[in-house]
């Protein structure tokens, strides 16, 4: 469990470290939080020839809210956005979220770029990008270019990230007024990646009516899946529709595997469950 | 008296030093070491053909690559069998490197010695063996259908078979009034100390010796094992075991393959050499338990006695058999618990598969055992619509039957004879610390808020503190302070703390003047090892021994000093005065000088030991002819069989009705393990064990795919308890003295772990409605018994 040899470079600007990529292109790689990638490297699942370590470049580390749009730099780790009150009171989802990512000690330090880029289909954040349709913009060399999540996240552990660019900044749309979130997850043990999790988002007429209602889903399909809900609960008063019907609907579209922790039809039937009361819980929240 | 003492819940003493960094565990020794790394088997079962190490070789910094065709002497010979047994008929050990072929995941082929890990492990991963595939058998039931053999010439992979028979109670069974099946099985999991095995050794080339530095369960066995595997003189090799973290039953297995390819290597080269396991390595190369499963025949009459119990089961010892089969022996006779059986006839088979080798695991079978006969318990009480505690009592040995000989032989190769115990009181004190006739109406309320709740109980019997013997020795230096040094290892259990507080106690000294040393075949050479919860009882009683000794040497010296009479002597904060006198005193330390008679003077107190300055007659030698000079003592205790613990737990569980995700609500304990030296470490211990049983019931299991490949080697997916998965441990003690041992005290250290399993599928089971018949359980397993009305 020691990484076999690379080369570690430290840049001090983000246009060093696009430099830097630039030159070592496919056996370059970007290190941040680390706590995806140090692992993979001592287990020798990858080798690659560089590390590009942006823990420097302080720039990378905001987290603001602008024009609808919450912004999270590169550099910016789980706990930070976790925590960040303007964050939290435009968009809850995000704390809703996060809290289920992992332990407090692995959100120290891991970033919530690192974890889209990462692509994981257990981990929470990618889920949270693709049901807000929020976006993530690479740099490199040549410039720059924003990419939406639903192209974003490519297969498992697999996202658009081209050899030589940085993910210096994701962007998740603040939905309108009127909308509430819910994140619930079924784990096996607290900080686990989710056996099955979805976040819920409700958008709602004046007269609390479900205006818009979209889901989505972890650990049940290759990327993390999005299911508009609005066929099953659309137009119905917001506290009495049938979120079991919009669970049901979800539950058809998954694509759920077996695994060593649980069978596709038990992540199926978590669907159903999780997705309607995900439903009912992002009501009271809006 | 201010010494607190035997019987203190005193703050353990090694934990400053442990919580804050300061500990040393092995990979903190030889900086300057080179570096071990192995080449691991990647297939369960399979002929090695060639070692090719030709683009190894170019790499900076190797030192050496070695293959089994490197090996000499008795290094070349397989691994010792440990515990040999008439009834383990083809027993196999492996090589320290493959010799041909290998049988898991994960057995060493070859071993890369470097100047540091990363460039060990760079080696390692330039080596290319050629393997020719054979085929694969993985679980019990492949194994006993032996459609492929796991050693060529052992065609029905059975490597032991053991009948006990108390009674014929096949007859007592068909006799019965009523009658059961159960078929009950545990799956794998594994002791999963934090810190992994690890081996560092020195070899000093104009001295002749070795020093050995192993985070083992045994430094004296190591020792011996180190000395004959390698030919040298066992005065020449010294084993040092430094702080540990865990150990849980994979460290008392010796020697590994490291421990005996490291100091060969160190000889070889003549430089430190060391290897500390990671992760993986510890997990597809040490060693497994738990898995069996076991058939289950009862006939009982219409109040729930017993009249005969038949228990066939098969044990999967995986590839080898290097601990023999205790773990099988003590599933078969810890089985019984607290109970009368009538007949008892009971039947294993211990089989090989394509994995790795099985030894005990805390709790040692006993986990399997407790679980087969309190599932059959609650099938009784179901069959007859009994309260579940109702039939325990109606089975328990009562008090006054003591000691009840179950007629059986135990691990030990000695009688199974239960010494002391108070079942019903404990079941008593049980009931009352959970609320167990209160549970019916927590129920009722639960149900109506739409929660499904349930509780549960489980009992056992741990037959503790197993021989042959374990030795102290205990010395007064002259300036007061007591030093204790007994054989057997450390590997967190508070020993630094007990054998203080016993030695104390003896002495009538502040337990802070004692310090503790463990594990050092420099400071005790005898000694067996730490397993099997004997540490208080055979360490523990040897140093109370060996303290008597050494309080008797005190009082006689004090006694001339003072010129009194020693039987009116005590001794009280480290100093000897005569009783109702108290300033007629003398203080230890002082005896201690008086007890080493000097020629030459080092300080002012050892002055007064010098040949002008002491009185005494003059036609006596300075030393008597059946003195030594000193004030120390050493002594051996060795119990003529095991002392037996017992406990119950109970616990109330929550299960979701969508999600199907389980909750222990409440975990409660009634433990007995006779006299308490120290009630905080034993509720530490418990705490801990608990936290293992939980594990082993709700989410540990080793899982392996059909090609014997482990799935889970990683702490991301096999998955120990955090504590955010323990439950509050509400603890109550009984304290029933065991007769076997002058403390009167029985082991502790396993105790908590036991019933989990047992426990837990009672409570889900009664939440639940649907027979729980296999552990360990997940949300998804029991939703899917749900469907099927079955687990």
């Amino acid at each position: 469990m020691k990484p076999p040899a690379f080369t570690y470079h430290r840049p001090a600007s983000v246009a060093d470290a696009l430099a830097v990529l630039a030159e070592t292109g496919p056996d370059g790689k970007v290190l941040a939080g680390g706590q995806s990638l140090v692992p993979v490297l001592n287990m020798r699942l990858a080798a690659p020839g560089h590390l590009v370590d942006i823990n420097r470049l302080g720039e990378l580390a905001h987290v603001t809210v602008d024009a609808g749009v919450v912004r999270v730099g590169a550099l910016a780790r789980h706990a930070a956005v976790e925590r960040d009150a303007a964050a939290f009171a435009a968009l809850p989802l995000l704390r809703q979220a996060t809290g289920h990512v992992a332990h407090p000690a692995i959100r120290n330090r891991g970033t919530t770029v690192g974890s889209l880029v990462h692509a994981d289909p257990a981990a929470e954040l990618p889920a949270v990008l693709s049901l807000l349709s929020g976006s993530v913009t690479l740099a490199s060399a040549s410039g720059r270019r924003t990419v939406p999540a639903g192209e974003f996240f490519v297969g498992p552990l697999e996202s658009a990230l081209r050899p030589g660019e940085l993910a210096v900044e994701a962007l998740f749309p603040v939905p309108p007024k009127g909308s509430g979130t819910a994140w619930l997850e079924v784990s096996r043990r607290r900080g686990d990646f989710a056996v099955c999790g979805v976040g819920v988002l409700v958008t709602l007429s004046a007269d609390r009516r479900v205006a818009a209602a979209r889901a989505a889903y972890v650990s049940v399909g290759p990327t993390p899946l999005t299911v508009d809900l609005a066929e099953a609960v659309a137009g119905l008063p917001a506290d009495t529709a049938d979120w079991a019907a919009a669970g049901a609907l979800a539950a058809a579209r998954v694509r759920p595997e077996d695994d060593i922790h649980a069978t596709a039809a038990y992540r199926r039937h978590l669907v159903a469950v999780l997705t309607a009361r995900a439903g009912k819980a992002a009501v009271a929240n809006a | 008296m201010t010494t607190r003492m035997f019987g203190e819940p005193i703050q353990r003493r090694e934990d400053p030093r442990l919580v804050s960094g300061d500990g040393r565990y092995l990979d903190d020794l030889g900086q300057d070491a080179l570096a071990a790394a192995f080449v691991r088997s990647p297939y369960a079962h399979a002929r090695v053909t060639d070692v090719d190490v030709t683009d190894a070789l170019d790499v900076d910094g190797l030192v050496a690559v070695y293959t089994y065709e490197d090996l000499d002497g008795r290094v070349a010979e397989p691994l010792p069998l440990l515990i040999p047994h008439p009834s383990l008929h083809a027993p196999r050990t492996g090589y320290p490197l493959a010799n041909g072929i290998v049988r898991h995941v994960g057995e060493p082929v070859a071993m890369v010695v470097a100047v540091d890990r990363y460039v060990a492990e760079d080696v390692a991963s330039l080596i290319r063996v050629t393997y020719e595939q054979l085929p694969v058998v993985v679980g019990i039931a492949a194994a006993l259908r032996a459609d492929a053999a796991v050693h060529e010439d052992v065609a029905d992979n059975v490597a032991a078979h053991l009948v006990q028979e108390v009674g014929d109670a096949r007859a007592a069974i068909d006799a019965a009034p009523h009658r059961l099946h159960l078929d009950l099985d545990i799956e794998r999991s594994a002791s999963t100390p934090l810190e992994g095995k690890g081996v560092y050794a020195r070899w000093d080339p104009a001295d002749r010796s070795l020093r050995v530095y192993s985070s083992t369960q045994t430094s004296t066995s190591v020792r011996f094992a180190v000395a004959a595997k390698l030919g040298i003189p066992v005065d020449r090799v010294e084993v040092v075991t430094p702080d540990v973290g865990g150990g849980f039953g994979v460290k008392i297995v010796h020697p590994w393959p490291e421990e005996v390819l490291v100091p060969w290597a160190a000889i070889r080269l003549g430089r430190p050499v060391k290897w500390t396991e990671d992760r993986r390595e510890h997990f597809i190369s040490s060693a497994h338990e738990r898995a069996q499963t076991h058939a289950v025949d009862v006939g009982f009459d219409d109040d729930g006695r017993l009249h005969g119990l038949s228990v066939t089961f098969a044990h999967d010892n995986g590839a080898y058999t290097p601990y023999g089969i205790i773990a099988p022996i003590i599933t078969s006779t810890q089985l019984l618990g607290p109970y009368k059986p009538g007949a008892y006839r009971v039947e294993f088979r211990s089989v090989y598969t394509n994995t790795v080798q099985v030894t005990p695991y805390r709790g040692a079978g006993r986990p399997q055992g407790v679980f087969v006969m309190e599932r059959t318990m609650d099938a009784i009480a179901r069959y007859l619509d009994l309260d579940r505690t109702v039939v325990r009592e109606r089975n328990f040995i009562q008090p006054d039957e003591m000691p009840y000989d179950q007629g059986m032989i135990f691990q030990d190769g000695r009688p199974l004879i239960y010494d002391s115990g108070d079942y019903p009181a404990a079941l008593d004190k049980l009931k009352k610390l959970i609320g167990w006739d209160d549970f019916a109406a927590y129920r009722d309320q639960a149900r109506a808020e739409g929660r499904r709740v349930g509780i549960g109980i489980g009992c056992y019997v741990e037959g503790t503190g197993v021989g042959p013997y374990e030795g102290a020795h205990v010395r007064v230096e002259t300036d007061g302070t007591v030093v204790v040094a007994t054989g057997l290892t450390t590997q967190g259990q508070g020993h630094e703390t007990v054998f203080a507080q016993v030695a104390a106690a003896v002495l009538g000294v502040p337990v802070e003047a004692v310090t503790v040393v463990t594990g050092d075949t420099r400071r005790f050479r005898y000694a067996v090892g730490t397993f099997a919860s004997r540490a208080a009882v055979l360490s523990g009683n040897a140093v109370a021994l060996a303290a008597r000794k050494v309080r008797a040497k005190a009082l006689r010296i004090a006694g001339e000093a003072l010129e009194v009479d020693p039987r009116d002597l005590e001794v009280t904060d480290g100093v000897v005065h005569v009783r109702g006198t108290p300033q007629a005193q003398i203080a230890l330390k002082t005896v201690a000088v008086l007890a080493n008679p000097l020629r030459y003077a080092f300080d002012a107190e050892a002055a007064r030991a010098t040949q002008f300055a002491v009185g005494g007659s003059l036609d006596k030698p300075p030393v008597a002819d059946d003195d030594e000079p000193g004030l120390e003592a050493t002594d051996y205790y060795s119990p003529l069989r095991s002392t037996f613990a017992d406990g119950m737990h109970a616990a109330i569980v929550e299960t979701d009705p969508e999600t199907a995700e389980i909750t222990v609500l409440r975990y409660a304990v009634v433990h007995d393990c006779g006299r308490l030296i120290n009630p905080r470490i034993v509720d530490g211990q418990i705490h801990g064990g608990v936290a293992q049983g939980v594990g082993g019931a709700l989410y540990e299991r080793l899982v392996y795919d059909d090609a014997g490949q482990l799935l889970n080697a990683s702490f991301m997916d096999f998955l120990m308890p955090y504590a955010s998965e323990v439950p509050v441990v509400e603890i109550d003690h009984l304290e029933t003295p065991s007769p076997l041992n002058p403390l009167g005290v029985k082991g502790a250290g396993e105790a908590g772990v036991i019933p989990g399993a047992a426990v837990l599928a009672s409570a889900i089971e009664d939440a639940e409605g649907i027979p729980i018949t296999r552990m360990p359980i997940s949300p998804s397993e029991l939703w899917e018994a749900r469907r099927e009305g079955r687990r």
